[in-house]
């Protein structure tokens, strides 16, 4: 599914360097990325650029791609797990203009996706890297908002505070019920926000085969969980972390154990659950898989489509 | 050099003898540029007791204590405090890592301003719980029961625990930020004018409260306080402060009913008149 390199960079930006930056912005922000390997979830400022786009479209994000993409590298770009949103088609094209490099809707074939607020479900392997648009890089930052103190606090390892938050949640709640942007320890050591993905994506960091980077564009902070890095989810003893379940299955591709969005379908009440990653939705398709919308194993080359209906 | 010490060698407080001082403060100073905040100040804390800092506004009564609490650095002198292992150990020497364990596990600090203490935006129990949380239990039912508990020793009822601190009573509010200090079971607790803020019939039922709790749990404490009946009340040991410097020291009787320096029978006097 990659579509080749059709968007030759137009005469209009020809006086811009490759992807954008100047070279000497990209080294800083390779220097602050390869710092942030070296300190598994450890926030590292940086002089975050101006972008021509505001920020809150992934500024962060998008200066980190430009700092490490070469010109054979083949990116994806998604929003909410969908590679068709307006933000993730315009960063597309962003870089497809500014650097001339191949872009992709397939996990598979992609040296780099960036993302706002899913992990793609097809397992990422070694070789990738993952960059994360992040607005709020700091876990800390709503119990403590002096950044001074929130510093001293990452330094001493203080993060009694943290469970402060989620003590909060089960007293009001009755469960630790944050269910994106849920804080997580990096390496035994950094306690991370892992940008607002849901919290079902949390174990999908644990020991990634792939490099996963995340830049805060006007937070100015880059950091960076390196391949086979420990990330496990705060929790109690008593209240242990759980991702969320989905009771049905995706309506139209039939698959379980993924990350579902809801649907409205009709004024009347009427919904459905959809794969949030669209690409996991539609290769699932292509092999000829049918969820209950599309009339389910009825299909004659559905032959291993999921059956769940007779519940 | 005046200190509680050297005034009163013949009447060495309570403690017995072989026990070793807690604190000891020595020729301790805090300049502010050319004014002084505080200047030589000398004493001991032994375990268990209850010391009280006197003097009029601006006498150095908030610097001292900020200096010996470790929250504002001192010019000159030291601190050194008998560490649960029995080591002695300069404050100042630590590193800031093992300085900000003691203070939320070994020490307690009350500030005037309930305000200044507590987390006004998570619930009251969580406000207890924070300690607990921060030196690693991870259990949220033991939590919850241990600041259900803490809540109940300062008066407050099992059904605020999930109310935040902005809806309680001045008075509450207190209690709440002594509870959150004593859930780690400290074994000195700093305290600034803790009943100050607050109506006169609610200090009474405050002040009772601490010294009871003192007294069940064996605290050290320093309070600092312009009320000679908050010293009475609550304390061993007193020193009597004045531009910076401490005039007088001894037991808290012996100042209030034989006061010595000049300074100190015009305060108390002052207040007996009222
Ligand atoms: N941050 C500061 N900068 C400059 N001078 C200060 C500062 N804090 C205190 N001082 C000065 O140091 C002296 C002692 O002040 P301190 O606050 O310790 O007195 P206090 O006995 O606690 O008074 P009060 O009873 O009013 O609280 C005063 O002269 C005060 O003006
Ligand atoms: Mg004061």
């Amino acid at each position: 599914m990659t579509s080749p390199a059709t968007d030759a960079p137009e005469p209009t930006l020809a006086r811009y360097n490759f992807a954008y930056l100047d070279e000497q912005t990209k080294r800083m922000i390779r220097r602050a990325i390869l710092k942030g390997i070296a300190i598994p979830g450890y926030q590292v400022p940086f002089a975050s650029r101006e972008m021509p786009m505001p920020y809150g479209w992934g500024t962060g994000g998008v200066q980190v791609t430009a700092a490490i993409i070469g010109p054979d590298d083949v990116l994806k770009v998604i929003d909410q797990g969908a590679d068709d949103t307006t933000n993730a088609v315009s960063i597309r094209a962003f870089f497809a203009r500014t650097a001339g490099v191949a872009t992709t809707t397939a996990t598979p074939e992609a040296t780099i996706i960036q993302t706002r607020h899913r992990i793609p479900e097809t397992k990422l392997r070694e070789g990738q890297v993952l960059v994360y648009q992040v607005p709020i890089p700091e876990p800390l930052r709503f119990l403590e908002p002096r950044e001074t103190e929130t510093r001293k606090m990452h330094a001493l390892e203080e993060y009694g505070l943290m469970h402060v938050k989620l003590y909060e949640d089960i007293a009001r709640n009755g469960r630790i019920a944050t269910t994106y942007a849920y804080p997580v320890k990096v390496e035994g050591r950094y306690v991370m926000d892992p940008s607002p993905t849901p919290k079902f994506d949390n174990p999908k960091m644990h020991r990634s085969e792939a490099l996963q980077l995340f830049g805060a564009g006007r937070e100015k902070r880059i950091y960076a969980i390196p391949p086979h890095t420990d990330v496990v989810s705060l929790d109690f003893e008593d209240h242990p972390f759980e991702i969320q379940s989905f009771d049905q299955p995706c309506a139209l591709c039939g698959g379980e154990g993924v990350y579902l969005d809801e649907v409205v379908l009709d004024d009347r009440g009427g919904r459905m659950f959809v794969c949030s990653d669209t690409h996991h939705c539609e290769s699932r398709r292509a092999e000829g898989h049918r969820g209950a919308l599309l009339g389910d194993e009825a299909s004659a080359d559905a032959a291993s489509a999921t059956v769940k209906e007779e519940m | 050099m005046v200190s509680a010490d050297t005034l009163e060698p013949s009447v060495q407080p309570g403690p017995p003898s072989a026990e070793k001082p807690l604190l000891s403060v020595e020729g301790l100073t805090r300049v502010y540029g050319k004014r002084i905040g505080c200047a030589d100040v000398s004493f001991e804390l032994f375990p268990g007791e209850v010391l009280a800092v006197v003097g009029e506004s601006g006498s150095g009564k908030t610097t001292l204590l900020n200096c010996i609490s470790s929250r504002l650095a001192p010019t000159c002198g030291t601190v050194h405090y008998r560490m649960r292992d029995g080591a002695s150990a300069d404050i100042y020497k630590m590193s800031e890592a093992e300085r900000r364990y003691l203070m939320r596990t070994d020490w307690g600090f009350v500030h005037q301003n309930p305000i200044d203490g507590l987390r006004m935006t998570v619930s009251a129990g969580a406000n207890v719980g924070e300690r607990l949380m921060a030196v690693g239990n991870r259990h949220y039912g033991n939590i919850r029961r241990a600041a259900i508990d803490w809540l109940a020793r300062v008066e407050i009822g099992e059904d605020r625990v999930d109310d935040q601190p902005r809806t309680f009573s001045g008075g509450m509010r207190q209690r709440l930020q002594i509870a959150r200090n004593l859930v780690t079971e400290p074994r000195l607790v700093f305290m600034d004018e803790p009943t100050g803020g607050l109506d006169v019939s609610v200090q009474a039922r405050l002040l009772d409260l601490l010294r009871g709790l003192v007294s069940d749990l064996g605290l050290a404490v320093v309070v600092v306080t312009h009320d000679l009946a908050v010293a009475r009340l609550l304390s061993d040991r007193m020193i009597v402060m004045k531009d910076g410097r401490v005039i007088e020291a001894g037991l808290t009787d012996r100042v209030l009913d034989d006061p010595r320096a000049p300074y100190t029978q015009l305060l108390v006097s002052s207040i007996l008149q009222v």
